[in-house]
């Protein structure tokens, strides 16, 4: 029972992301299941870049690169190599692990606006070269042949498989999410997101720590890009690596509020069902990025800590359910 | 035993010259004072030693090892602490988790429960207990002041630089860090501070050192010190304010 | 040869125009340190405002880009007033987001009203041939228009008083405040005249160019590179950042295809971003 209340912060996360997940389970409606596949989606990249952005506080302006990339690779081993999608899934972690360790070692030097303008740059980078790829299909990208989901028991039985699998990672990401949060690793973060010249002098050993944050926030966007373009049957650059849902992302994670555990969370079901409704809805469906816009610019000028943070900063007494 | 020897540190800017030819020796368990006019090179001198600058020329050797040019968290792993003369907390975190970042992260790496436990000892002694579950940001200076001090003694370090502790604090606080530094002492802890507040360097300090455009020009006891000419004349050019100074007026 | 000739003077035309974009993406980045993503949605802008002036009014396009001079000058300082002027010293997510977020409301609004279909002004002027090389009087008119701008910004920095107020506040801010000098106003003037350039240039490639609302943005990526090689916060650096990756670009198709020319482009920029964070020609750190 003690051990239950220390992880009420987690508890709370998880509980919530089930209770979003919920209705197409209970019902078995597609649609349904389409519109809370994207939310889980949004949920998981939100929360990975929580992990640079709220808790390291660096700005990755291109971290969709790691969807994308661990999308291609994986898409590549089921088309080319005919391996399986959980073969591909992990493959797409580990290689956009890897890609951020080896950024992580270069970029992570840069500081500030530099920083991000560099993952902008590696963003283009890497879609141009993709683009020129031959074997990953150039600028048409590559499709899938539709009896590779026989093995999963056809076309239908694998786009519900792939809903549930994006549940469990949503879930895994949480608790990944949490365990850095609360943990001695987070708190170097943490010290390094307020003042890295301190936390150094404290002994945080910085250089190493950033890496690993940034790895970290790239495993999952690597796996998540795998299991997408499984599910989407086909890929292409322009698909892989969009600019815009690379700030989608930060605008998530600022809506919710960062550096929390909850807010990327709340902070991608919120953005995602509102463009939902935007795109729907008749009046706004067409200048919905507008409106977009100025809610962000709302948020960035007004309510700088989020949905969570401005609510642990309104009621201290639950900063242990709000993590 | 020597903890720290300094050996013809020189650091210079571009052209310009912070630190030419320092070289002393700290010997184990005492205070050694560091002061000399605005901008004569103290804060850099601390830089070098604790790793944020790497010394145009010269070494620094800590504990019988020679770190020249090692990075900061390389000088806490092995056991120095510091604090800065323009406060940096980590202002969104708690109080208790500012300290816990040195007890977790210096030299003995502890993990995040023994790491709170320390802290709590810690903060009970500079006297910010009661502000543990405070955020940094939300203190005054002098508590901000505490608050460094709290973070470097959480390391349990062999050697702490004290830069300027004392600026911006009132009388009684002034008398309450003087005394914390005492005890901290009293722990076995070498320290080195850079202060402007004459009385109480001259109070506290076994040695002190003189520093003036970068240059030692004295070394000794404060009693040496205060009376040295050379010192004197530096410091304000103009004895008179200057034995003003000494005698202890800020 | 030939081939590489014709290539190589487009390019080098052409970098006229990048360094102008890139000055206003440097100037406010040198005076307040915010990189502005809404600038290639005002670039976007500045193309428009000449089509409409000369589609449905029939304004000539060199008239055209005057006006759309003065429209990027006011629109610059509305969004400074409305976006910017709030984070100016907050961390630097806060500016890029809010400038961000700018650019979704003019991309919103814009894809809207224009859709995403390409606009074409079509101007016809004459062309000069130098032996092997053909140089269309559209191209040779734009950048002798960016040379002339670039100019008047020079005059404009170093020999006016507002000029010289925001190189002082570019140089210290809080220095500059002590002096007297209103801050405020000059940074709004800056992100006035950023925005300025911007849609200048767009109005200029407007006059030789298809384009679409969304097209500011490759403008806004090259002029990030460019910044980043003539070192951000440097105007001149610009200038001679927009000449390189235009010869560049002149360069490339001849011995490979175009497609690669983004690749290297952006690999460039990261390099450079990561050894020479200055520029090529500042100070290295």
């Amino acid at each position: 029972m003690k051990t239950l209340k220390n992880h009420l912060g987690l508890i709370t996360s998880l509980v919530i992301v089930i209770l979003i997940a919920i209705a197409p389970i209970v019902s078995g409606n597609a649609a349904s299941r389409e519109v809370v596949f994207t939310i889980l989606r949004a949920i998981v990249l939100a929360s990975s870049l929580n992990i640079l952005l709220g808790y390291t506080g660096y700005v990755s302006f291109g971290h969709i690169v790691f969807f994308g990339f661990g999308g291609y690779v994986g898409f590549y081993l089921i088309t080319a190599q005919g391996q399986s999608l959980w073969v591909a899934m992990l493959a797409g972690g580990v290689v956009s692990g890897l890609l951020a360790y080896l950024l992580g070692k270069a970029i992570l030097r840069l500081r500030g606006a530099y920083f991000a303008l560099a993952t902008i740059g590696v963003n283009e980078a890497v879609r141009a070269f993709i683009n020129n790829f031959e074997p990953f299909g150039g600028p048409t990208g590559m499709t899938m042949n539709f009896s590779v989901y026989q093995e999963y028991g056809g076309a239908m039985k694998a786009l519900e498989m792939s809903f549930y699998i994006m549940l469990v990672l949503a879930l895994l990401v949480v608790v990944l999410s949490y365990v850095v949060r609360t943990s001695k690793f987070g708190l170097g973060l943490l010290a390094i997101r307020e003042d890295e010249d301190a936390a150094e002098v404290m002994g945080v050993v910085a250089p190493d720590a950033k890496t690993w944050a940034f790895v970290l926030s790239a495993i999952f966007p690597g796996m998540v890009g795998a299991l997408f373009f499984f599910k989407n049957g086909s890929v292409e650059p322009l698909d892989a690596f969009p600019l815009h849902t690379s700030i989608e992302m930060i605008v998530m994670v600022m809506l919710g509020g960062q550096g929390t555990v909850l807010g990327p969370i709340l902070g991608a079901a919120g953005y995602q069902r509102m463009r939902g409704l935007l795109v729907t809805s008749p009046i706004f469906k067409n200048i919905q990025l507008a409106v977009s816009g100025g809610l962000l610019l709302l948020i960035v000028l007004f309510v700088p800590a989020g949905v969570i943070g401005w609510a642990r900063q309104r009621w201290p007494k639950l900063r242990r359910v709000l993590q | 035993m020597m903890i720290l020897q300094v050996q013809g540190v020189s650091k210079n800017f571009g052209g310009l010259q912070a630190l030419s030819n320092v070289t002393f020796d700290l010997p184990e368990g005492q205070i050694l004072g560091l002061i000399g006019p605005n901008g004569a090179g103290k804060t850099t001198l601390f830089n070098v030693i604790n790793g944020v600058y790497t010394p145009s020329e010269g070494r620094v050797i800590f504990r019988g090892k020679d770190v020249t040019g090692q990075k900061t968290y390389h000088m806490a792993h092995a056991g120095m602490a510091r604090t800065h003369q323009i406060v940096k907390p980590l202002n969104d975190l708690t109080v208790m988790e500012n300290v816990m970042v040195g007890a977790c992260f210096g030299r003995e790496s502890h993990n995040l429960k023994k790491a709170r436990q320390i802290a709590e000892e810690v903060l009970d002694f500079v006297g910010l207990a009661e502000r543990a579950e405070q955020l940094a940001g939300s203190l005054n200076v002098g508590q901000k002041k505490r608050l460094e001090m709290a973070r470097a003694l959480a390391s349990h370090p062999y050697l702490l630089l004290l830069d300027e502790v004392l600026a911006g604090l009132n009388p009684s606080e002034i008398a309450h860090m003087v005394d914390i530094v005492r005890r901290i002492r009293e722990q076995g802890i070498t320290i080195i501070m850079i202060e402007h507040v004459m009385h109480a360097i001259m109070n506290v300090s076994d040695r002190i050192l003189v520093l003036d455009y970068g240059q030692q020009i004295a070394e000794g006891s404060p009693e040496e010190i205060s009376q040295n000419p050379k010192v004197i004349e530096a410091y304000l050019g103009d004895p008179k304010l200057a034995e003003r100074l000494m005698e202890g007026g800020e | 040869m030939d081939f590489i000739l014709a290539s190589l003077a487009d390019g080098l035309l052409l970098g006229f125009i990048y360094g102008i974009a890139a000055m206003g993406l440097t100037l406010i980045w040198g005076v307040m340190n915010v990189i502005n993503l809404a600038h290639g949605p005002i670039i976007a802008l500045g193309m428009f405002t000449v089509y409409l002036l000369f589609t449905f009014l029939g304004i000539p396009p060199y008239l055209g880009v005057l006006l759309a001079a003065v429209f990027g000058l006011l629109l610059g300082i509305v969004i400074y007033v409305i976006a910017v002027q709030r984070v100016i010293d907050a961390p630097h997510l806060s500016s890029l987001l809010a400038t961000f977020s700018v650019n979704m409301i003019i991309i919103g609004i814009g894809t809207a009203i224009f859709s995403t279909s390409p606009r074409n002004i079509d101007l016809q002027l004459w062309s000069i041939s130098l032996g092997p090389v053909t140089l269309q009087g559209t191209r040779v008119v734009a950048s002798f228009i960016a040379v002339l701008v670039t100019a008047g910004l020079y005059y404009f920095l170093y020999r006016t008083r507002q000029g010289k107020y925001i190189r002082a506040v570019a140089n210290n801010r809080a220095a500059a405040e002590l002096v007297g000098i209103p801050s405020n106003r000059v940074l709004a003037l800056s992100f006035g005249i950023g925005a300025m350039l911007a849609t200048i240039a767009g109005a200029l490639i407007a006059t030789f160019l298809p384009f679409n609302i969304l097209a500011g943005g490759t403008y806004e990526l090259k002029s990030f590179v460019i910044g980043v090689l003539g070192g951000l916060g440097n105007p001149v650096g610009a200038l001679v950042g927009g000449l390189i990756l235009g010869l560049l670009e002149g360069i490339v198709p001849t011995f490979t295809q175009t497609t690669w020319v983004p690749v290297i482009e952006f690999v460039l920029f990261v390099i450079i971003l990561l050894v020479r964070p200055n520029g090529l020609f500042g100070a290295k750190q």
